[in-house]
């Protein structure tokens, strides 16, 4: 049976209110059987120093990746996840994390990758249930597994390559840089306290704007209002419901944060993910790049 | 290498592979806080790490190093990895932590486990108390 949606008041602002849960709805369908609630960090051993009640482990790295090719499990590898975490087609999975539910985020677009119809995010994430002095446990559901069937990932809908960057700029697509200002201007090629990636060129993605991800999230973890978040991403940089966007950071899970932001909270209609995002760009030979104080080469 | 840190990384090389993440869990909850003898100042943010972390070490009369760590506990692999470090050398010689492997880490075969950027860490943290020596031996 589904699941209805959080009635909170507050998130009846958004475009899709029933993408996001607050901590007191948690807190009441903690026990509901149509639910599973999974946890996605950036830190590998975080949610086993504690987590959400029955909260099932969802990891990044050793679930969502595929152990070879630099590319998201097949869809026989993640039916077996599905399964091995008790989760149906039916299931609502409310996902959470750390670091403003960066993870978490990431974890609900690969799951959209593959269709799951119920992904909701926890408003406020790991922190704000932390904050509220809400019960962390340390130990592991171990749910009953069940038949996830197989079912094909579409690459078409929510994700974008780079070749398919390579057309958008070419007709002036929109595209937003999500990652920090320095790594947008070319200064760095990684993060502020983040280590190298390998990454030989730095810059942007010509067209593409910069809205650094966070700023999507109040600091308590929770999202911005909707017209603070049209502000920014409507009023500031000009994009459109309507636009086709592509989103893009680093590896591709800072911006599937803003897939949500755009998607979810604003209703924008056709919002991707470019996962190859400046690890693939600014290593990849003879695509353009832009850089402050420079000319667009090539 | 040390044959305490030796030790260490064959128990997790030992260990069946979904037992090494609660192992490191262990060391990190293993971390000895910071002595209040050892002035905060002296502290040494690692900037290569992802979270805030501070290392100090200390040299006792017998050239015997004490290494000294903080992470807040949202890092716990940061902490697992200073918890590895910590109990693997301290006691042992400024040598001996000298001679110790930048790559050492390898061979605990978390690269199934944990993303080979974010595994870096653990040597980020070894070749900044490295430095630490060299500094203290030449100061």
């Amino acid at each position: 049976m589904p699941v209805s949606a959080d009635p909170d008041p507050r998130l009846a602002q958004y475009a899709h209110p029933d993408r996001l849960v607050t901590t007191d709805w948690l807190a009441a369908h903690l026990d509901d059987p149509n639910v599973v609630v999974a946890e996605s960090d950036e830190d590998v051993l975080l949610y086993d120093t504690g987590h959400i009640p029955g909260a099932v482990k969802i990891d990044w790295h050793m679930d969502l990746n595929d152990p070879v090719a630099r590319d998201y499990v097949d869809a026989d590898a993640f039916a077996a996840l599905m399964s091995a975490k008790g989760i149906t087609p039916q299931t609502t999975i409310v996902f959470y994390g750390d670091n403003f539910n960066w993870w978490a985020a990431y974890a609900l677009w690969v799951c959209s990758l593959f269709g799951h119809a119920d992904v909701r995010l926890l408003d406020g994430g790991r922190q704000k249930w932390i904050e509220e002095g809400r019960p962390m446990t340390r130990e592991v559901p171990q749910p009953t597994p069940v038949n996830y069937p197989v079912v094909p990932r579409d690459d078409e809908q929510i994700r974008a390559f780079k070749e398919q960057v390579l057309s958008h700029i070419a007709v002036q697509g929109k595209l937003v840089d999500v990652r920090s200002p320095g790594e947008y201007n070319g200064e760095v090629t990684h993060m502020p306290d983040y280590p190298q990636e390998g990454v030989l060129r730095a810059g942007h993605i010509p067209t593409a704007v910069s809205v650094p991800w966070k700023r999507a999230a109040n600091d308590d973890g929770t999202f911005r209002s909707a017209a603070e978040l049209r502000a920014i991403y409507e009023g500031e940089v000009g994009f459109a419901p309507d636009d086709d966007v592509i989103a893009y950071c680093r590896i591709g899970e800072r911006s599937s944060h803003t897939w949500f932001v755009l998607t979810h909270l604003l209703g924008f209609e056709r919002v991707r993910n470019y996962d190859g995002s400046w690890c693939e760009w600014g290593n990849s030979v003879r695509v353009p790049i832009e850089r402050p104080g420079f000319p667009v080469r090539p | 290498m040390r044959a305490e840190l030796q030790e260490i990384v064959d128990e997790f090389a030992e260990s069946p592979t979904s037992l090494r993440l609660p192992l490191l869990l262990e060391f990190a909850d293993g971390l000895v806080p910071i002595p209040e003898r050892i002035d905060a100042s002296q502290f040494e943010q690692v900037h290569e790490c992802q979270t805030p972390f501070f290392s100090a070490i200390e040299v006792d009369g017998d050239g015997r190093v004490t290494l000294h760590f903080q992470a807040p506990a949202e890092a716990p692999t940061t902490r697992g990895y200073a918890g590895v470090l910590q109990q693997g050398l301290n006691g042992a010689t400024t040598d001996e932590v000298l001679e110790t492997p930048a790559d050492f880490f390898v061979g605990m075969q978390l690269n199934e486990l944990i993303s080979p950027l974010r595994l870096r860490g653990m040597g980020a943290i070894l070749a900044r108390v490295k430095r630490q020596i060299v500094e203290h031996q030449s100061s």
